[in-house]
């Protein structure tokens, strides 16, 4: 596969999971303004501050951090890189220069999403029922997956795609957990009360997780609540499920054996799947989780320049060295 | 909606022979779309813009920061060409591509048509298309020309003119198969009934005849398509057709030359690429070989092909046949290689290079539409007719200036097709656009993509410039033959 192309799914994957977690993150504030007690202030800058965007944000709108500004700019802000509509943009420019390789299925579903979106944009730039709409983004994005899933061949394009949707999803979910260190910072008198209760719930719901948190652990306990978005290894959306699929996609794309390497792609996300492998929330809490969770970040997007270097990289040939093709050619002399 | 008030006004109408009197080939179409409720028709049209937009056959419009995504305007009326017509269409081209390419291969060898004085050797040297570095090079079995587009018209008195030659990177064939598509959905009864020539099979034929270039011993080729990228114009169709083909799609940066060969760079290392199918122009190909400014092409991808070890289609070179004046020499050029005479006509041209015939064009400017040599989709034109005397003399200034340059061409009265506009139909002008392959043997595609003047009165079917498309159908047998 052209490098080029493999990186162009990569990152059309990469972005439409992004899109659809930036709806996961407003979705939760709405859901806790909405379970909150009168008392209790609005809280939105915290959301653009976990998407690293602060200083942008502070640019455009000063220190205004109102609900319609973030939302605004999380939502519809072509300046802002990682607004859902920025996200979208690139998904499908990303799919329009593999539309050759992806299916037509993928490729119309990508371009329904995001004529949709500029649909919801043009009535009125307000929304009159968000819930609804970042359900939707959600939805679209699941549908995406769905048949990249059932229309693709599950050959390296695709675990290319499932490579950069996991390792987004690993980074978001961690920011999602890290929205509780900034939005829920809990008052030592709130622990445990049915605010901070209701908060974690709030947490759950918007990594679609509290139902199934309900089958495993029932009662709402912060740890768990972190253990299982982190540590879980079933849940779809955990940390350490994302990683673990993510290094099985990245051997199959090298057919190197699992739990060895061959290149720093593999050696460090190998690496850092193993430090969760035997992780323990007891541990990590202790330690702190917001520290825990900014260090983690850092080394995925080493994992990511990794897979950069590693695969997309236009490296200038050499002569005399074409790879695994260069017996075919001298054969050919 | 009916036919009853549709009038050709004394055009010649592509599906009507008469006032209400369909053609032989048409009954069953016209049938239909009466025994159809208007608002039906409006919805069935509705619908096959909706499927063409969805299925992203669009491009992009930039007024703004944001491009705006339309689909080529599409009218859900198909042409239809009869069997006999066809028959004349297939073996003109077939003879015309056949003595192009000889033609081609000769200009760049011995030049047996200059020596003998059929074209002038000025006209050869003096136009931009002649490349100097594709002298005395011998492309894959003989074949210069792999894909041509053709423009034909269709005049009052019924007959077929060759209108312009296009063996660059001919493109719009993507849309005469999406349009084909969303035909069959819209009409399956009529299509079915009318025993309409498949067009589906055109990629197959298309990779057989870039398979068929592949250099000697090699059982497995590689064959890609070379885009310039995401931002050009035909990227729909370079995408489109590669996906049909099943090859892969590369742009310049994708592709590198080493050790004598051309590669590309996958995830798995380096790997030798033997047919490119390029859609870029000749002077972007190679930065060495051509325009040292360009960054689409391959540096060096030109002394491989000299070598034999890549093909590219259409071979370098190509353009020399589609210079407008060399256009005007075609017929003569089709005696001189074949001893036949030119099954189709051309469009009466007066070549300006000539002085007697310039100064019969200058004295004549308001009757003919003048056209630039090397300029296409509709650039570089005066419409005398229709220009105001300002712009005829500006006009005339170039023509004195560059007589080299310049083409005049008597205006056609393009053939009409109805199309619909709100609850009636009314005649628009045409023209045809069918797709050539050179491989093995020559195949003449049956349909082509016909361009359609949507605007009233307008004889211009660019689509930059208001034009819009329709399927075209070349039946098999006129029913109830």
């Amino acid at each position: 596969m052209l490098s080029r192309v493999a990186n162009s799914i990569y990152w059309m994957s990469r972005y439409f999971e992004r899109a659809e977690n930036i709806a996961r993150f407003i979705d939760v504030n709405l859901h806790l303004i909405l379970d909150s007690p009168v008392e209790l202030d609005e809280q939105w800058e915290p959301l653009i501050k976990i998407t690293g965007d602060i200083e942008h944000f502070e640019e455009r709108y000063g220190d205004d951090a109102t609900k319609d500004n973030v939302i605004h700019f999380l939502t519809f802000d072509r300046e802002n890189p990682n607004s859902i509509i920025s996200a979208l943009t690139n998904a499908r420019e990303n799919a329009r220069s593999v539309r050759e390789i992806i299916s037509s299925e993928m490729w119309e579903q990508i371009n329904k999403s995001y004529f949709n979106l500029l649909g919801a944009e043009g009535e009125s730039g307000r929304l009159d029922s968000p819930h609804d709409f970042y359900t939707n983004i959600k939805m679209q994005s699941h549908l995406f997956i769905g048949i990249t899933d059932t229309t693709m061949s599950h050959g390296e394009g695709w675990h290319f795609a499932r490579l950069g949707r996991l390792i987004e999803r690993a980074d978001k979910t961690s920011r999602i957990l890290d929205v509780k260190y900034f939005i829920l910072l809990p008052r030592v008198e709130d622990v445990g009360s049915p605010i901070d209760n209701i908060e974690w719930a709030a947490l759950l719901k918007s990594a679609s997780a509290f139902e199934m948190y309900r089958k495993k652990y029932r009662k709402i306990d912060p740890r768990k609540v972190a253990e299982f978005l982190m540590l879980d290894s079933f849940f779809p959306r955990s940390i350490h499920y994302c990683l673990m699929k993510a290094e099985e996609s990245l051997h199959k794309i090298t057919g190197t054996e699992p739990g060895t390497y061959r290149n720093e792609a593999e050696r460090k996300l190998g690496r850092l799947c193993s430090e969760l492998d035997y992780a323990n929330i007891d541990e990590i809490i202790s330690g702190g989780l917001h520290e825990y969770l900014d260090n983690f970040q850092t080394k995925l997007n080493l994992v990511g320049d990794a897979i950069f270097d590693t695969f997309f990289a236009l490296t200038p040939i050499v002569e005399g060295q074409h790879n695994e093709f260069n017996g075919t050619l001298k054969g050919q002399e | 909606m009916d036919f009853n008030d549709y009038d050709t006004e004394g055009y010649y109408d592509e599906l009507f022979e008469a006032q209400a009197r369909p053609r032989p080939g048409t009954s069953i179409l016209i049938d239909r779309l009466e025994s159809l409720p208007s608002g039906d028709i409006l919805r069935r049209q509705k619908a096959a813009e909706a499927a063409l937009f969805n299925m992203g056959v669009t491009f992009t419009v930039y007024s703004d920061e944001t491009g705006i995504e339309k689909i080529f305007p599409f009218d859900i009326v198909p042409r239809i060409v009869e069997p006999g017509d066809w028959k004349q269409i297939e073996d003109g081209l077939k003879q015309r591509i056949y003595a192009l390419n000889l033609f081609i291969d000769d200009v760049y060898h011995d030049q047996k048509i200059i020596k003998d004085g059929i074209i002038p050797e000025e006209i050869l040297y003096s136009g931009k298309c002649f490349q100097e570095q594709c002298r005395g090079i011998n492309p894959p079995k003989g074949i210069w020309c792999h894909i041509t587009g053709t423009d034909l018209v269709r005049d009052k008195d019924g007959k077929f003119y060759v209108l312009e030659d296009n063996l660059r990177t001919p493109s719009g064939v993507s849309y005469v198969l999406e349009n084909r598509q969303v035909l069959k959905r819209t009409f399956p009864l009529v299509f079915e009934a009318s025993k309409v020539r498949p067009v589906d099979d055109y990629p197959e034929r298309l990779l057989s005849t870039l398979q068929h270039l592949t250099p000697d011993n090699t059982s497995q080729p590689t064959v890609a398509l070379l885009t310039p990228g995401i931002y050009n114009s035909a990227y729909f169709e370079h995408s489109f057709l590669a996906q049909q083909m099943g090859i892969e799609l590369v742009e310049g940066s994708d592709l590198v030359v080493s050790d004598g060969y051309v590669f590309m760079r996958t995830t798995k290392g380096f790997q030798k690429v033997d047919v490119i199918y390029r859609r870029i122009d000749d002077t972007f190909l190679d930065p060495t070989a051509f325009n040292p400014d360009s960054l689409l092409g391959v540096p060096g991808i030109i002394d491989v092909y000299k070598a034999g070890r890549v093909a590219l289609a259409n071979a370098p070179g190509t353009g020399i046949a589609d210079d407008k004046v060399i256009y005007a020499y075609v017929p003569k050029i089709i005696k001189y290689y074949t001893g036949e005479d030119a099954i189709l006509p051309n469009v009466p041209t007066y070549v300006c290079w000539d002085e007697k015939e310039k100064e019969h064009v200058l004295g004549n400017l308001d009757k003919y539409v003048v056209k630039a040599a090397n300029e296409s989709g509709g650039y570089g034109m005066l419409v005398g007719p229709h220009a105001g005397p300002k712009e005829r003399e500006e006009f005339a200034e170039k023509i004195k200036a560059n007589p080299r340059n310049y083409i005049a061409q008597p205006t056609v009265s393009l053939s009409r097709v109805p199309v619909i506009v709100d609850d009636h139909f009314e005649g628009r002008h045409v023209d045809l656009r069918p797709y050539v392959l050179y491989g093995e043997d020559i195949y003449v595609m049956p349909g082509g993509l016909t361009r359609v003047a949507l605007r009233k009165g307008s004889l211009v079917v660019n689509s930059s410039q208001g034009g819009g498309s329709k399927d075209t159908w070349v039946l098999e047998t006129v029913p109830g033959n």
